[in-house]
């Protein structure tokens, strides 16, 4: 049993956590994540640990509520037990001094982008973010971000703070400006990661991609994590969860995201049916 | 004891089952199990050998005709605790072990076609003795102040921990996943070998005194290193299994519907799919499901997508019924369920949709050719008899390999050219000082019996090591 210590609400959907794993907090680096099982009868999901507190055997989460069960991990309080976390699992990124570093964050793909480009910026990189969001009151980790960062771009799809458009965007006017970029890192959702990768591909501008690809067990012992990265399959889970973005098949990452949408919304709509009163005044 | 019979008894008492019309809606188990009045009818068959070939068939050398004997004078705990001398999982291997290649094979009633029905015997006598509530735990040695570390939570793992808590050493199970059992919780299905049972003996084996700390990957958590050189234990065991998936490495294999057997049966057995949405992971189970493969993980696949609802499961073998390596009794309970058999037929694309989704599996057929390395007649393809099944779900049951984590991750460990870890058959020993491993992980995928038999050498060997300190 893993003790939630700390829980705070970026947004009615998005929640962070700070989680007592002693085991994790020790062995975590950058890039890797946990799964975490949220009580008797739950599903095994993965989640990047953002942060940890080393001394005090803590790890800190960051979800966006999309499905059944991070809305009811979402209703876990400050003393509540999360039924399994385990980790660290995955590869750690490679993080090096290559000179100049683009981060692109893509909605809750900044959390996990995070941690990587606070091992960046240690590692002596000059470090240049750029923040992509729905809208203003779903930006996470601004201030965080800001600290570490030489420059901070922030875009938003409805123009509500930053500049109004996509990452991408943001990111073709850096190229354009002349910025000589030796390595990006994005994370977000599949089809942003795509999008980045078609951006940079004229300028041949190395890019690794984090992916969010299903899993069940995290060790490599189910196969369902598999994703074709150049012309061999991989299993997320021990293999990355980073790869390089020019050789990834995100059509097939993105297709098989959908596997289980059936299912997922009926256990969303059981959840919603058996607890009004979370999703009163949500969109 | 009962009076020996004086002819011989060639009826061999059969078992009671669900009817399979029944049963191929249900999780429940499948066999029902002797009564008291079977088990005795059978064991009175038996000729108690004086030189029992049975036991050289077993690998664990179960004492068979004496835990026979006991079942004839009516002392079914006596007789469970007999088989308990060697082998700690009997409930588990009465179900499970391929007795038809073991014991079962050996009997000299086999010659005569009707073996005495060891494992049938062997699980009746298990499930007595904790039905009555009679599982005694035995005396604990004195603490040696010694402490062992064992990796992975299988039957190999299950083992050697119980029997090095009884030789009075402190041992600490580190398990992967939230749930100890390895492929007994998380591989074989709930209508094969019912969880409680398997519950049964981890809580035997914490009554001894051992630790179980779960959600513990070595390797990642925590490394081999860590456990003896920060963590203070003096020796480990390795009993990981050979849990990674093997795919075909044909087109179509990422398809949307087609799983690995591991993925398909973790799902149903360790998360509970075949509950949802009472419990959160979700399955997909098509229409038409083909398995391919041959073996128990096949078997096994295939009777539970039948329990999940597919209206048609199929089995695609690239030989004959008669190489299947599945257990005699698996195989003639998927035929009763009405498992679909497609011999001599291998896969070699996957079609799928516009959506992609798997819609066909394409295959083309075999014929025996010369016998292999294993002695089993090789499967060639006979060229231009491919054809098209359709299909909506494909699952992969073609054999699983090592997973490279732990050696990776540990210095000094050896393996060998398949990734399988290097260690003595008779003390388990690896190349590393200290460590020793055992189970699927130093052979390849095998069977529960021969990791308990591992399980049982390595305590006798590590004992002796924390006893001595000689490697
Ligand atoms: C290595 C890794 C690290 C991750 N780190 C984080 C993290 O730090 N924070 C975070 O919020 N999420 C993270 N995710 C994604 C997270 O695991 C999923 O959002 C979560 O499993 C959804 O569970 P659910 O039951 O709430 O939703 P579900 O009911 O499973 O899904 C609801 C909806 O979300 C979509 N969805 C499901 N899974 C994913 C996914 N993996 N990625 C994108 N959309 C998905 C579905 O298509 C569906 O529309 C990570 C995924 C991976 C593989
Ligand atoms: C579906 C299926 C059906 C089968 N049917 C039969 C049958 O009918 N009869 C028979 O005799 N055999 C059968 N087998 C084979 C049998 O189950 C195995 O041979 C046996 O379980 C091997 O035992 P083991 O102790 O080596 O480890 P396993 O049972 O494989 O368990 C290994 C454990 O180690 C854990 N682990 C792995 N890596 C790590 C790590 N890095 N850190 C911590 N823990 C780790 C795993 O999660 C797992 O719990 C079947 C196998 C499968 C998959
Ligand atoms: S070989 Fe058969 S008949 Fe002889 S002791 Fe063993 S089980 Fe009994
Ligand atoms: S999640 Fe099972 S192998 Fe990656």
């Amino acid at each position: 049993m893993y003790k939630i210590i700390e829980k705070r609400d970026w947004h009615p959907t998005i929640c962070e956590m700070w989680v007592e794993a002693p085991r994790v907090a020790r062995k975590h680096r950058p890039g890797q994540f946990v799964i975490i099982r949220i009580h008797e009868k739950g599903e095994r999901i993965p989640l990047t640990v953002v942060d940890k507190k080393p001394e005090e055997g803590l790890i800190r989460i960051i979800f966006q509520k999309v499905g059944k069960t991070t809305w009811e991990l979402g209703t876990f309080q400050p003393g509540d037990y999360i039924a399994d976390v385990v980790g660290p699992l995955g590869q750690p990124t490679h993080i090096e001094k290559f000179g100049t570093v683009v981060g692109i964050g893509g909605g809750v793909g900044i959390a996990p982008l995070y941690p990587i480009l606070k091992g960046m910026k240690e590692a002596g990189n000059k470090l240049i973010t750029i923040l992509g969001a729905r809208s203003k009151g779903l930006l996470i980790l601004e201030d965080e971000m800001r600290a570490i960062s030489d420059e901070l771009i922030i875009t938003t799809d409805d123009g509500s703070y930053g500049k109004k458009g996509l990452v991408t965007d943001a990111l073709k006017e850096l190229i354009d400006s002349g910025v000589k970029i030796d390595q990006a890192v994005a994370i977000g959702p599949a089809i942003m990661m795509k999008f980045v990768v078609k951006t940079l591909e004229p300028y041949k501008i190395p890019c690794i991609a984090s992916l969010n690809a299903m899993m069940l067990d995290g060790t490599g012992m189910c196969g369902v994590c598999r994703v074709t990265v150049g012309d061999q399959v991989k299993f997320v889970c021990v293999d990355g969860p980073e790869f390089d973005g020019y050789l990834i098949n995100f059509d097939e990452l993105m297709s098989r995201l959908t596997v289980y949408q059936e299912e997922e919304k009926i256990a969303l709509e059981k959840f919603k049916k058996e607890h009004p009163e979370i999703f009163a005044g949500v969109e | 004891m009962a009076e020996k019979k004086k002819g011989l008894n060639l009826n061999r008492v059969d078992m009671p089952r669900q009817d399979p019309k029944e049963r191929i809606k249900n999780f429940n188990e499948v066999a029902l199990g002797y009564t008291e009045e079977m088990a005795v009818a059978e064991a009175e068959r038996c000729l108690l050998c004086k030189k029992p070939l049975c036991v050289e068939g077993c690998p664990a050398e179960v004492k068979i005709p004496e835990f026979i004997a006991l079942i004839r004078e009516k002392k079914f705990v006596e007789a469970s605790r007999k088989i308990k001398e060697t082998n700690a999982l009997p409930a588990v291997c009465g179900r499970v072990c391929p007795q038809e290649e073991q014991c079962e094979e050996k009997c000299v009633l086999n010659k005569k076609g009707a073996p005495i029905a060891i494992g049938r015997l062997e699980r009746f006598v298990a499930d007595y003795e904790a039905a009555v509530g009679a599982v005694e735990k035995p005396e604990i040695a004195p603490s040696t102040g010694k402490k062992v570390a064992v990796v992975g939570s299988g039957p190999g793992g299950l083992t050697v921990a119980a029997d090095l808590a009884v030789m009075g050493h402190e041992v600490v199970v580190f398990e992967a996943l939230h749930k100890p059992g390895g492929v007994l919780v998380y591989g074989i299905p709930e209508f094969r070998l019912p969880k409680v049972i398997v519950e049964r003996e981890v809580e035997y084996i914490k009554s001894l005194g051992v630790k179980f700390e779960c959600n513990v990957v070595v390797g990642r958590t925590v490394t081999i290193d860590d456990l003896m050189e920060k963590e203070g234990f003096d020796a480990v065991f390795i009993g990981v299994g050979a849990g990674a998936p093997i795919f075909m490495g044909i087109p179509g294999e990422t398809l949307k519907g087609v799983y690995s057997a591991n993925e398909f049966l973790t799902r149903n057995n360790l998360m509970k799919a075949y509950l949802f949405p009472e419990y959160d992971t979700p399955i997909k189970v098509g229409k038409k499901v083909a398995v391919v493969g041959g073996g128990n993980v096949a078997m096994d696949a295939v009777r539970t997508a039948l329990r999940l609802g597919a209206e048609e499961a199929h089995i695609i073998y690239r030989r004959t019924r008669k190489e299947m390596p599945a257990r005699a009794e698996e195989i003639e309970n998927a035929e009763e369920e009405g498992v679909i058999f497609n011999f001599l037929v291998n896969p070699v694309e996957i079609i799928g949709d516009e959506n992609g989704w798997v819609k066909g599996l394409k295959c083309i057929r075999m014929e025996l050719g010369e016998p292999d390395e294993s002695g089993r007649r090789r499967p060639v393809p006979i060229p231009g008899s491919e054809f098209i099944m359709e299909v909506d779900t494909v699952i992969m049951a073609i054999g699983t390999r090592a997973n490279p984590v732990v050696p990776m991750t540990t210095p000094g460990l050896e393996t060998n050219k398949w990734g399988y870890i290097i260690a003595d058959e008779e003390t388990c020993k690896t190349t590393k000082k200290g460590v020793f491993a055992g189970g699927d992980i130093i052979r390849g995928a095998a069977t529960v019996i021969l990791a308990v038999g591992d399980g049982k050498k390595a305590a006798r060997a590590i004992d002796h090591y924390l006893r001595t300190g000689e490697w």
